[in-house]
């Protein structure tokens, strides 16, 4: 019997479409079907500017957009050779980690809820709610955030978003364990996931996955660790790893990853009460809008301003590529530079896309259920995968 | 009228059709409310407030969502089949009204007081499945059938659970009249005497009822609705209104055979009812406490519970104390 699961379908979490061969509730063959969101991103930004392309970033992966926002900025910044100062590195840092929390609760939420825990959807989204509000407070958006520039931030942090992130961090750790007491050691659970849709390291690595899917097979690869980017070598984390890589393994590697990502806030957060008030963006205003009131009085910024709004920055000539380890995995932006305000090509290493092609050899021979068991945990933003 | 009351027949068709009345009105409301409860309690559970807009404390939601139901437009698929698509829903209502009959409310109210009113009960309950697989095959959809077989695995196997756990109770009591055994603990409740067979009798009841952590049937994370994905408007409704009133039902059932039934102290015999709705409010949040908590099951791991534990553990139990009583008869 062939089944079609999908585009509309209450656990392909999107449209994702799933063509199931099945043997009674045996699954002999599952093959992905994408493409029901394709919106031409990559293609669009040939015609944008480089600023214009950020709120097109939010869009891909839209339960993460600072981690767009970042790797899209770093690709960028690698491009024109610019690095932002360490105030706003720590700003970008605390706020890609409160995106990671924000991230895996949707992730755990919707994975508990394929599973049939419904009550733990609604904490994590209690909590992601919070995540939610500081978006808003800092960029006036809860989910298309944008907040990101290439060489700093669109504006300053505003006053108490610290207060407000150090609540948050503190009072999480608590939160977790609450998720944790629901599902850990729940033994329907524990049935439910563990030895399911297993990934072997040698698969995870051939396929391509990263982040926890690989993390949860045993493979300590992170990128925040391998190749450090915005200062995260200075910051003190684990990178928990699973060890037979089978949705047990997964979950309990991103609930760590939970823990670490608010640690990490925790000591951005106390770096950025160290530095105190200061620039959110860097001075060299080839590629960087100079402040407003300079622009005012002085004849050079009003230059640079009118230069940058009317037809965008001019980068070298070349390319570059800047991979960051967003929630999901490896999301790297690429840019081939014909030396215009536009970029010649974009290409995104979406992490979603990659971990996506993991499914058929992680449900092969297993049930219907084990193949909502393993979209679940692949963890994918269809919004990543098509862009 | 006079005459019609002094026939004896006359007078007790004449009484068992209020007692069926009064059930059948109470029952429809009990279920609009406990759906009201479980929405209810469910919010409180996952820090939200549920329904509070219809009427002071939401209380009128179940009449919003009922009304809602028949506005609905009813969309039959064209290839369904079309008269066992019709009657499904209704299967899915009766038995569990029917069953109802047998159940002592009180010390003088229970419609029909039968001798074999337990197999009644358990008789009626494996009709309930052919509400869902003959839904889900009529249905002719995929998803449907997935839950259609789906139930008739599950409800088959996890009946024999029931049943047997109820042979310990049969055992001790010496009667198949739900009336006689609740009678025979007005001094300790059978769950005492029968703990096991009352923890097997309650897991075989969740998924007797296809409530989580058993919901396989309608496993909406798989099956998108499972055998009820074709229907809509009341037909959906009465598919609902028949999970709840075997909610009802089988928890109804467990307080007569395991928790004493009307059984209670303090009150006079007419009001010794009050006991049995306690006892019934206490499980019916029991079950929806445990569907807010609990992931669901894999059907496999379903069967395997169902016919590795569940059904050995119940035939043990029926062995040890059918010696037990042996033995005591013979000292």
């Amino acid at each position: 019997m062939t089944l079609n699961m999908g585009p509309q379908h209450p656990s392909t979490h999107g449209v994702l479409r799933v063509a199931l061969e099945l043997d009674g509730e045996t699954v002999l063959a599952a093959r992905p079907i994408m493409g029901y969101l394709h919106t031409g991103m990559e293609k669009q930004a040939e015609y944008k500017t480089y600023t214009q392309s950020i709120p097109q970033t939010d869009r891909m992966d839209y339960l993460a957009p600072m981690s767009n926002n970042l790797a899209f900025c770093l690709a960028v910044e690698k491009l024109v050779g610019i690095e932002p100062p360490p105030r706003v590195q720590a700003i970008r840092v605390l706020l890609t980690e409160l995106t990671r929390v924000a991230s895996h609760c949707v992730w755990l939420g919707t994975h508990a809820l394929d599973i049939g825990a419904m009550t733990v959807f609604f904490y994590c989204f209690r909590e992601r709610e919070k995540i939610l509000t500081m978006y808003d407070q800092v960029c006036g958006a809860r989910l298309t955030a944008s907040y990101f520039r290439v060489g700093g931030l669109a504006a300053d942090i505003p006053a108490g978003l610290l207060e407000r992130a150090r609540r948050f961090v503190d009072e999480m750790p608590a939160h977790i364990d609450e998720y944790e007491a629901l599902l850990t050691k729940n033994p329907i659970w524990l049935a439910r996931t563990r030895g399911v849709a297993p990934l072997s390291a040698r698969d995870a690595i051939a396929l391509g996955a990263t982040g926890p899917m690989l993390r949860g097979s045993g493979v300590k690869w992170d990128l925040r660790k391998a190749q450090p980017y915005s200062g995260y070598d200075t910051y003190d984390f684990e990178v928990p790893v699973g060890a037979s890589g089978d949705a047990f393994d997964r979950y309990q590697v991103r609930v760590e990853e939970m823990r670490q990502a608010t640690r990490i806030a925790d000591q951005a957060i106390r770096r950025l009460e160290e530095i105190g008030p200061g620039d959110y963006r860097l001075r060299d205003y080839k590629y960087v809008l100079p402040p407003k009131e300079q622009v005012k009085t002085s004849m050079e910024a009003l230059i640079h301003h009118f230069k940058i709004v009317a037809h965008g920055f001019f980068p070298p000539r070349g390319e570059a590529y800047h991979a960051i380890e967003a929630p999901k995995g490896e999301l790297g932006f690429y840019f081939v530079s014909d030396g215009t305000p536009r970029p010649w090509r974009m290409k995104v290493r979406s992490p979603s896309f990659v971990n996506l092609q993991c499914l058929s050899t992680m449900v092969h021979g297993r049930l219907v259920a084990d193949v909502i068991t393993a979209i679940g945990s692949l963890d994918i933003v269809l919004g990543e995968i098509d862009r | 009228m006079a005459a019609i009351l002094d026939n004896p027949d006359l007078r007790f068709a004449f009484w068992a059709l209020v007692k069926c009345v009064v059930i059948l009105t109470a029952m429809l409301g009990v279920v609009s409310y406990l759906i009201y409860v479980e929405r209810k309690v469910a919010g409180h559970m996952q820090a939200r407030t549920g329904p509070n807009r219809v009427g002071p404390l939401g209380l009128l939601q179940p009449v919003a969502d009922i009304l809602k139901l028949f506005f609905k437009e009813e969309f039959i698929p064209d290839a369904a089949n079309k008269i066992i698509f019709h009657l499904a829903p209704v299967l899915a209502v009766i038995p569990a009204l029917v069953s109802f009959s047998v159940v002592p409310v009180g010390p003088n109210f229970t419609v029909t007081d039968i001798n074999v009113g337990l197999l009644l009960f358990l008789a009626m309950s494996s009709l309930g499945v052919y509400a869902i697989t003959l839904g889900g095959w009529s249905s002719n959809n995929k998803y449907a059938l997935l839950g259609g077989l789906r139930s008739s695995a599950q409800m088959i196997s996890y009946e024999l659970a029931l049943g047997l756990s109820t042979v310990g109770v049969l055992l001790i009591a010496g009667s198949l009249s739900l009336v006689d055994i609740v009678r025979a603990q007005e001094h300790v409740w059978f769950a005492v005497y029968q703990p096991v067979a009352f923890v097997i009798f309650m897991i075989a009841a969740f998924a007797e009822t296809n409530r989580a952590p058993f919901d396989l049937p309608e496993a909406e994370a798989e099956l998108v609705a499972g055998f009820h994905t074709e229907y809509s408007s009341m037909k959906w409704g009465m598919f609902f209104l028949g999970e709840f009133m075997n909610v009802i039902t089988i928890s109804s059932i467990a307080i007569t055979l395991f928790l004493g039934g009307w059984n209670g102290p303090w009150l006079p015999d007419s009001l010794k009812f009050l006991w049995f709705f306690l006892k019934l409010g206490v499980l019916l949040f029991f079950f929806i406490w445990v569907r807010w908590t609990y992931p669901r099951l894999r059907y496999d791991q379903l069967m395997n519970l169902g016919w590795k534990v569940l059904l050995p553990v119940a035939l043990a139990n029926i062995l040890v104390t059918g010696t037990v009583i042996h033995w005591l008869g013979n000292r």
